[in-house]
């Protein structure tokens, strides 16, 4: 996150200025961590340099946060990184695909989260790849962990965004004639107002919020 | 064939409608058409020694539509599963009932989103609504012995159709929910 | 009966006896209709029948559709069909604060509501840097209440297992020890079910006075339970041939296919993420982590069996800790984000505690500010990403959760163990006989709230 926050906090729409937490919000840094990680990570960081000869130009930040490493990939390594991930540091388990959509950042918009677990060595991180919008296309991992496919399904069905190779990638959780991508950002949640007697309550999306 | 095409008239038709109704509301047999968490409280209904639904002759859930009288939607429906839940009520015969069990089955419940149909009134005409998340099962017994009153006081034939323009009468006079106000008005 | 439409161009009836498709002819079956079936499916040529095995079936443990293509009895293709219980939870919590977000993420896995309570606060006390601070107690209750999670869970995964199978005495077992448990649930928390207990901070109110003495009433009269189910099963003949070299998911397909579990534990490998991996205090408990190694249906059961026995024991261990911690606060200590006031019950019901008004009102100004803007507005997390995993009956749970410093989630995604078992149906089943696929979904143990969210 590396948005700036500019105007009033409190509620938006209101003049409610009280802000209770004040307005903090520590913006994420855009470079990687310096080295040493710590714990772990830096044995994980040196191994795939050594089994990657491509690691500085595939993999463009590095980031240790809260006890968590997060390797920040160029899509069009993704592939290669897993499968020496997988073949030569031991992580044979992915946990899944999670999609998260920041409409702010324009250019790489729709992310895809890969958590890796190492049984072996008991280690954990994360692979992040960032696409862009207009050209919404991940290249899918499930020839190398076979069980994210209906991980890429999902992410697919929810944000949009097209993996290439997937075996079959069609909707999953929605209805299969289903229009748009329901976890963005820009779709509507589609709640509906409640009525009671003489009033109704608004639907989440639209009740006041704080920032 | 059937009931409805042999009714007498007059007082026999009151003593033929009280023993329908204790006869139809003495082995009501449920579909099984548990959906979410509330699936699992009709089961603890059906299955826990301490709350037994077979006292009323219902432990036997019928899986196909075909033999079940009562639909209990318990849990939210989602868009996908709509047309299902249309289909399973469709096969089912008459005479039929429907209790939708808890928030989520009553009005969407706490999912006010794109994904959960708000309320299988908009798919199924509902008996009995029940609110609750999930609905305790001494709650479902509750509403299921409602139920019971209910199709013991099912009125048959002309009797029938004079109820049903009743209905239709009062609900066209209502006075909808958003102009109402307060509790006296 | 009915006049069946033979007409082969039936697509504006969904309730004709057959239609024409691309893909070849489709039969519907209503009931009664048996034999013109088999003199239709007779005239055709086709040796192999897709059977839709809908998403209202009382076998398929929840609102899941398997698409059959049966040649005989045998089994050669399964494809699973899900999304018919898509709540949008996920979309949700992101319109509500960070406390709020509980009562969504509570009702994802429905039998298991501790534990998705318990991997969100896990990953949002880790963003905020309090997962040290949380005081011991609560990290005790957290415990105690995930291993009665378990137990429940365990005999509803058991009872219909059973169900399915065909063996009816062990569902009514299983919801008798369920009910003890729940009763518990219902004197600690308020709800039986989805109970949105544990909150970011601790949990929402300690256990009341004599709890520690019902608890060990619990255990014992839980304790002599299992016999009857485990008397039942265990070296049953015609159970462990219904369950015995059915659904064989071996140790390189469950990790290709990310399984967790009791699964992967039956394929012999001891990962159990509360020893590996421990959090909430569970590296100072003595457990043992059960594994079979026939990764059969009849293995999964063994160590659901066995995961029973282990879970009292934990719990054991808990209730004595509790008693050294009396008196102990069960909330994180900082009152800019501890969830204000404990509830204690009145005479028109549970709510906030009459000491708690009193303070608010008549003492301190603070408080009533921190209680003010904690239910309105919430607390703040800082911006970032964190992954918490817990080991839930069915395998890893974690929760993904991003946050952008505000008030409310940016994107929680929650990593559900039965999403990822689900996809090994289609390995375990296809190329035997219908009646094991049964088995062999009732071995995973779905829970179709977690696996549609």
């Amino acid at each position: 996150m590396s948005e700036e926050q500019t105007g009033m906090f409190g509620a938006i729409g209101t003049g409610d200025t009280s802000g209770y937490g004040g307005l903090v919000r520590t913006a994420a840094a855009t470079g990687s961590t310096e080295r040493p990680f710590g714990g772990y990570f830096d044995q994980v960081a040196d191994d795939l340099e050594r089994a990657y000869p491509d690691f500085s130009d595939a993999i463009t930040r590095v980031v240790v946060d809260r006890g968590e490493l997060t390797l920040h990939i160029k899509k069009s390594r993704l592939v290669e990184v897993a499968q020496i991930l997988r073949d030569k540091l031991l992580f044979e388990m992915c946990m899944g695909v999670s999609g998260i959509h920041y409409p702010e950042r324009t250019g790489a918009e729709l992310v895809a989260v890969y958590p890796l677990l190492s049984m072996t060595k008991n280690q954990r991180i994360r692979l992040e790849v960032a696409t862009s919008d207009l050209d919404p296309h991940i290249p899918s991992v499930v020839n190398v962990w076979a069980g994210n496919n209906w991980h890429e399904r999902e992410t697919f069905d929810m944000f949009g965004i097209i993996f290439d190779g997937h075996p079959g990638l069609t909707r999953i959780l929605m209805p299969d004639d289903w229009d748009g991508h329901p976890q963005r950002k820009d779709y509507p949640l589609g709640g509906i107002s409640v009525e009671y007697k003489g009033a109704t309550t608004p639907a989440p999306s639209n009740r006041r919020s704080y920032q | 064939m059937g009931l409805e095409d042999k009714l007498p008239s007059g007082v026999l038709l009151s003593t033929v409608e009280g023993l329908a109704g204790y006869m139809r509301k003495s082995s009501v047999w449920p579909a099984t058409f548990g959906l979410a968490c509330c699936a699992i409280e009709m089961m603890a209904l059906g299955s826990a020694p301490k709350h037994d639904i077979s006292r009323f002759g219902m432990e036997r859930f019928s899986a196909s539509p075909r033999q079940a009288d009562l639909m209990i939607v318990a849990g939210r429906v989602s868009q996908k599963m709509a047309p299902v839940l249309r289909q399973i009520y469709d096969q089912m015969t008459a005479p039929k009932w429907v209790i939708s069990m808890g928030a989520c089955a009553s009005s969407g419940g706490m999912f006010n989103n794109y994904a959960i149909v708000q309320g299988v009134d908009h798919i199924v005409p509902v008996d009995i609504y029940l609110p609750g998340c999930p609905p305790r099962p001494e709650q479902l017994m509750d509403a299921i012995i409602k139920l019971h009153t209910l199709i013991s006081d099912t009125k048959l034939g002309p009797n029938r159709e004079a109820v049903i323009k009743e209905v239709e009468l009062a609900a066209m006079n209502a006075k909808p929910t958003i102009q109402m106000k307060g509790l006296l008005a | 009966m009915t006049t069946q439409d033979k007409s082969k161009n039936n697509l504006l009836d969904p309730y004709a006896s057959s239609r024409e498709t691309t893909e070849g002819t489709v039969f519907s079956v209503t009931g009664g209709d048996w034999d013109s079936l088999v003199s239709e499916i007779g005239e055709s040529k086709e040796e192999r029948i897709i059977v839709n095995m809908g998403p209202q079936h009382p076998s398929t443990h929840g609102v899941l559709r398997l698409v059959l293509e049966l040649e005989g009895e045998t089994v050669t293709e399964v494809r699973t069909g899900i999304g018919y219980l898509h709540t949008g939870i996920e979309k949700n919590i992101e319109f509500r604060n960070w406390t709020q977000a509980v009562t969504f993420a509570t009702r994802m896995d429905y039998l298991s509501p501790i534990f998705n309570e318990t991997a969100y606060c896990l990953a949002v006390e880790k963003l905020l840097g309090i997962t040290n601070d949380i005081p011991e107690r609560a990290s005790v209750i957290r415990v105690l209440m995930m291993e009665l999670n378990r137990i429940s869970s365990h005999m509803v995964a058991l009872g219909t297992g059973a169900l399915e199978l065909g063996a009816m005495a062990p569902m009514f077992f299983a919801f008798r020890d369920r009910e003890i448990v729940l009763d518990t649930f219902e004197e600690i928390t308020g709800l039986r079910m989805n109970m949105a207990y544990v909150r970011p901070g601790g949990v929402s109110q300690d256990l009341p006075a004599g709890m520690n003495i019902k608890l060990r009433e619990v255990v014992k009269s839980l304790r002599k339970n299992f016999n009857d189910n485990a008397q039942l099963l265990i070296g049953n003949t015609i159970w462990m041939k219904r369950t015995e070299g059915i659904g064989y998911l071996d140790l390189a397909g469950c990790t290709a296919l990310g399984i967790t579990g009791p699964v992967l534990r039956s394929a012999g490998l001891p990962w159990d993420l509360r020893k590996m991996q421990p959090y909430c205090g569970y590296e100072n408990y003595e457990f043992d982590v059960i594994t079979a190694d026939t990764a059969d249906v009849y293995g999964r059961f063994l160590v659901r069996m066995a995961e029973l026995e282990q879970s009292l024991r934990i719990i054991e261990q808990a209730i004595d800790k509790l008693d050294k911690l009396e008196g102990q606060p069960v909330m994180v200590a900082d009152k800019k984000i501890a969830w204000p006031a404990q509830l204690a019950l009145g005479a028109d019901g549970l709510g906030n505690s009459l000491d708690h008004i009193r303070e608010i009102m008549g003492t301190s100004m603070e408080s009533l500010i921190h209680h003010f803007k904690l239910v309105t507005e919430g607390f703040r997390v800082p911006a970032g990403q964190v992954y918490a995993s817990v080991e839930s009956p069915r395998g890893e749970l974690a929760a993904h959760v991003v946050s952008d410093g505000g008030t409310r989630p940016y994107r929680v995604h929650f990593r559900e163990p039965s999403f990822n078992n689900l996809q090994s149906t289609s390995a375990m089943s296809e190329g035997g006989m219908v009646a094991d696929i049964i088995g062999a979904v009732a071995s995973i143990d779905p829970v179709m709230g977690g696996v549609d969210r």
